[in-house]
């Protein structure tokens, strides 16, 4: 459908506009981790890397600041057990879904996507309850101290777990479909046992897919607010941490650099993702 | 081939299931449900009852907050349909195939950065040493810096921007599905702009749009981040109340009342969009 | 046809004495799902070394049979043989007959050479044996040198070729052929279908292969079993399908024919004066139980026909309607006088031809087969 030059003109200039508020705070939250400055604000002062690299206050660079270091090395080490479980979950969840038939099934695959919507601040909450309602009865009844049920990591990650295996299952799940059965039952039909078809034949297929839910469940884990709010104990990830120092103590362009390493990371990650599933595609 | 190893296959690809949905899920949500309802009367002595709920409307501070996070996340569902759906139809139908897949990309690529770094950016944007008030008063557009933050106003900018992008991805995946030859067909038959908008595209583009509205208002109504940094101290937000009942205050069960409250309130949205809409969960959320 | 099998021919016969070594039989195997018979008491024997084919429309059981020979799935009765031994409880991994699968099913994560060494491995052999009979089997299906080359960088033909010699190279009993050039474009599956033959040839392995397409099922074929609707119409070589069938199904779905329906009208022998459904009255012969008064069809092969003068047999007189040229496969339609329309193949006629001429169509009465009238 033809349309006038100028209403095209004008769509375009909204689409334009759109894509500059997409991406403003971006910049604006990048670009200060640059500025020599001791403030994330204007005006210029000239381009340092110190708030990565300096040694000494009161400029010191995030590769100094030991509580930015042990927030990054908890997300990291959370992200990583939480991606693992989900995958885990998530594969056997495809599997369940794809290939078994069971009574109320619809039902079951209903309840399976619920997670996603509920509010990661529900979430968080419903496991601090239900950890804690656990903890009190073994500690009144049994004398157990059951420390990993009191908020900490091991509560973190099974909160983030909790929402993330859906998501997993779904993109394994998607994969698995399109799956030809006729494969595994060429490889069975070559002398192969059914856990051998599975390792050489099924899971290679699903590789792709595997991967991809694992980079997506690690940052969505690492960047993950709402739930582990509520399930933070000492041992604060880099989000919580870097929260604290936003509202607590006034930020610094540390902060800047802090996000600078998360967008540069988060986009590499992604990218591989994106590159894993893509030659996939053709076959 | 045998019935039992059948059997044996589908229980040990159950249990994970099981565990994950009753352990992490289910009996949790029946927890809160189950603290929600009694009432402390004493040290690890309590009483059962609806006292808490109760409470919660007969105080109009709470009832308010309900109200308003309600009220602000249909605003922002609606404000990032409107905004976002010329958007996606842009990257669906209308950019070249080249840029088509560099704009969607482009789209995504916020969904990766952390909500945190989003308000950040916002901040450092809109305080009032801000990059925005210093180069107005530069350019001499204002004469005293302004402080940008801390309203309703930069609460819903801040909301809309973190949730847009959940809205257009299930709106681009969803206009690419449609032929083009039904727009033409629908100008050939004679419809203006405005008809083939109303009678084909949208329709057309439902599950999408119930999928984004879904998501959209989900993630609003839940968010914490973006009310509580953009609005500041008082930006009576429910999740902050929820937060502050639970954490600051101790009280679980006004906490938990107020978490079911929030569950209760945000499914029987969803629940009446699907009605409405005629649209299912898993033919709209689930679908990528 | 109600009751088994009708076979035309012994299957040739084999060295071994005594009851007759067969690489496969099935006996009075049934399948049924729920309330569905897929398959219906059907048997078979495969004499080692042949070309067997089981022709049927789609939906006929022959795909469900392969899978129960396969093991995929257990029949419901029945028993199936390989080389004499019932492998009913044997689950598939551990039978030795192979099946090359309708859309080939070649692993796309796994080079040709790794495809091929599948089922080697999953036996445990030794990787320089395993190196040396992938080589050897690429050589004898014509692809030397293509151990490294990816699944998709095979253009059809070769694929075929490699999903044979992937079930070869484990010296099966019964290569099972499901289909396999469904997906191939006309002109490379007419190759193929030569390709397949020669192959069969070279390998002396018994091939059973499965096919909607007649002419695949006669080109290739030693046996071929004609399946209709979970049983098995007739067993025959491809001659006596084509020149005597048994039954309507076989006429009509074996080769081309002119098929008019009508009620016989009297007999004498086997010979029957047909009353058309259009009008008019021609003669043929009955090869099955119908007589006076029966509905029938009464089946013509195009090239029975003749256009010539002073034939002797059945004539009708007609005109020619239209001219429908194929190069050697060149037809003639031809509308009689009674106004049923009928295809005439009779190549010394066929160019002094033209539209609107009349014609004489004649037929020796034995060439002109009647069958009960199938039901639809």
């Amino acid at each position: 459908m033809p349309s006038a030059p100028h209403l095209r003109w004008i769509y375009r200039a909204y689409v334009a506009i759109f894509f500059l508020y997409l991406i403003a705070p971006l910049i604006a939250a990048g670009a200060f981790a640059f500025n020599d400055s001791l403030f994330p604000s204007l005006p210029w002062r000239g381009f340092t890397l110190d708030w990565f690299f300096s040694p000494t206050e009161p400029k010191l660079g995030l590769l100094h600041d030991s509580r930015l270091l042990r927030g990054m090395g908890n997300s990291l080490y959370i992200g990583l057990l939480v991606a693992a479980l989900a995958v885990a979950a998530g594969t056997s969840n495809a599997f369940l879904f794809e290939r078994k038939q069971f009574p109320f099934k619809s039902t079951l695959y209903i309840l399976m996507i619920v997670p996603l919507v509920i509010p990661g601040v529900i979430l968080g909450i419903s496991i601090l309850v239900f950890a804690s309602m656990i903890a009190n009865f073994a500690d009144r009844q049994l004398g157990l101290f059951v420390t990993w049920l009191r908020p900490g990591i091991p509560l973190i990650v099974l909160g983030q777990a909790a929402f993330l295996t859906t998501i997993t299952s779904l993109v394994i799940s998607a994969r698995l479909k399109k799956f030809d059965i006729s494969l595994e039952e060429a490889a069975l039909n070559l002398g192969a046992s059914k856990l051998r078809v599975l390792m050489t034949v099924t899971l290679p297929f699903l590789f792709p897919a595997i991967f991809s839910a694992f980079i997506v469940a690690f940052l969505v884990s690492f960047e993950n607010f709402n739930t582990t709010l509520m399930l933070v104990g000492s041992d604060a990830p880099l989000t919580i941490t870097m929260y604290d120092r936003m509202v607590k103590v006034g930020s610094t362009p540390v902060l800047n650099a802090v996000s600078v390493v998360l967008m540069l990371g988060s986009g590499l990650l992604a990218l591989a993702s994106v590159l894993v599933q893509r030659p996939s595609k053709s076959a | 081939m045998g019935r039992d190893a059948g059997r044996l296959s589908l229980f040990l690809l159950f249990t994970p299931f099981v565990l994950w949905i009753g352990l992490l899920i289910v009996l949790p949500q029946i927890g809160i449900g189950y603290v929600s309802l009694r009432e402390k009367i004493g040290i690890n002595e309590f009483s059962f009852g609806l006292k808490n709920y109760a409470d919660f409307f007969n105080e109009p501070i709470y009832r308010n907050t309900l109200l308003r996070t309600a009220w602000i996340s249909i605003l922002v569902t609606a404000l990032a349909l409107v905004i976002g759906f010329p958007v996606a139809y842009y990257i669906a139908k209308i950019a070249k195939e080249r840029s088509r897949a560099a704009l969607f990309l482009m789209c995504l690529i916020p969904l990766w950065v952390s909500d945190l770094v989003r308000a950040y950016g916002w901040i450092v944007l809109l305080r009032e040493t801000g990059v925005i008030s210093t180069v107005l008063l530069r350019l001499g557009i204002i004469s005293t810096p302004i402080e940008m933050l801390y309203n309703d106003v930069t609460v819903i900018i801040g909301l809309v921007y973190t949730v847009i992008l959940f809205m257009i991805v299930p709106l681009v995946s969803t206009l690419q599905g449609m032929d083009d030859a039904l727009l033409e067909a629908g100008y050939n038959l004679g419809g203006s702009r405005f008809t083939v908008f109303r009678r084909i595209i949208v329709p057309y583009a439902m599950p999408g749009i119930v999928a984004g509205c879904i998501i959209t208002f989900m993630l609003t109504a839940g968010s914490y981040l973006t009310p509580v940094l953009l609005g500041g101290k008082n930006s009576s937000w429910f999740t902050e109340q929820i937060y502050n009942q639970f954490i600051t205050r101790y009280n679980w069960e006004a906490g938990a009342t107020f978490g079911v409250l929030l569950l209760l309130f945000t499914s029987l949205v969803v629940w009446a969009g699907l009605m409405l809409t005629g649209q299912s969960l898993a033919t709209t959320v689930a679908k990528d | 046809m109600s009751n088994g099998a009708v076979r035309d021919d012994a299957p040739p016969s084999t060295a071994t004495e005594g009851p007759a070594m067969y690489d496969l039989s099935c006996s009075r195997v049934t399948k049924k799902f729920g309330a569905f018979t897929a398959v219906s008491d059907v048997s078979l024997d495969i004499p080692s070394g042949s070309f067997f084919s089981i022709l049927g429309p789609s939906g006929c059981g022959k795909t469900t049979l392969m899978r129960m020979i396969a093991g995929f799935e257990t029949p419901s009765e029945g028993d199936i043989k390989i080389k004499g031994e019932s492998v009913v409880a044997v689950p598939p991994n551990r039978r030795n007959v192979k099946m090359v699968f309708q859309h080939l099913a070649l692993f796309p994560m796994m080079s040709v050479g790794e495809n091929i060494a599948y089922g080697l491995r999953c036996r445990g052999e030794s990787r320089a044996e395993i190196g040396k009979k992938v080589a050897g089997i690429l050589d004898r299906v014509g692809l030397p040198g293509t151990t490294d080359k990816r699944i998709e960088q095979l253009s059809g033909g070769q694929k075929q070729r490699i999903a044979i010699a992937r079930c070869m190279v484990l010296e099966p009993d019964v290569l099972l052929l499901d289909e396999p050039l469904g997906a191939l474009d006309l002109k490379l599956r007419e190759h193929m279908k030569i390709e397949l033959k020669l192959l069969q040839h070279q390998f002396e392995t018994t091939f059973l292969y499965i096919t909607h397409d007649q002419s695949e099922a006669l080109v290739m074929s030693d046996q071929v079993a004609v399946m209709n609707a979970g049983r098995f119409e007739q067993i025959g070589s491809p001659k006596a399908l084509y020149d005597a069938p048994v039954s309507g199904f076989v006429a009509g779905f074996v080769g081309d024919a002119n098929c008019l329906p009508g009620t016989i009208a009297d007999m004498s022998g086997t010979e029957a004066r047909v009353m058309l459904d259009d009008g008019g009255a021609v003669v043929g012969t009955v090869s099955d139980g119908s007589t006076v008064g029966d509905a029938v069809e009464l089946f013509l092969r195009p090239e029975a026909l003749s256009l010539r003068d002073g034939e002797d047999g059945m004539r009708v007189a007609g005109t020619v309607d239209s001219l429908l040229f194929n190069g050697a496969n060149s037809r003639i339609l031809v509308k009689i006088d009674t106004g049923q329309m009928i295809e005439v193949a009779d190549p010394s006629h066929t160019a002094a031809m033209a539209e609107g001429d009349p014609v004489s169509v004649s037929w020796r009465p034995e060439r002109a087969r009647v069958f009960a009238r199938r039901t639809r």
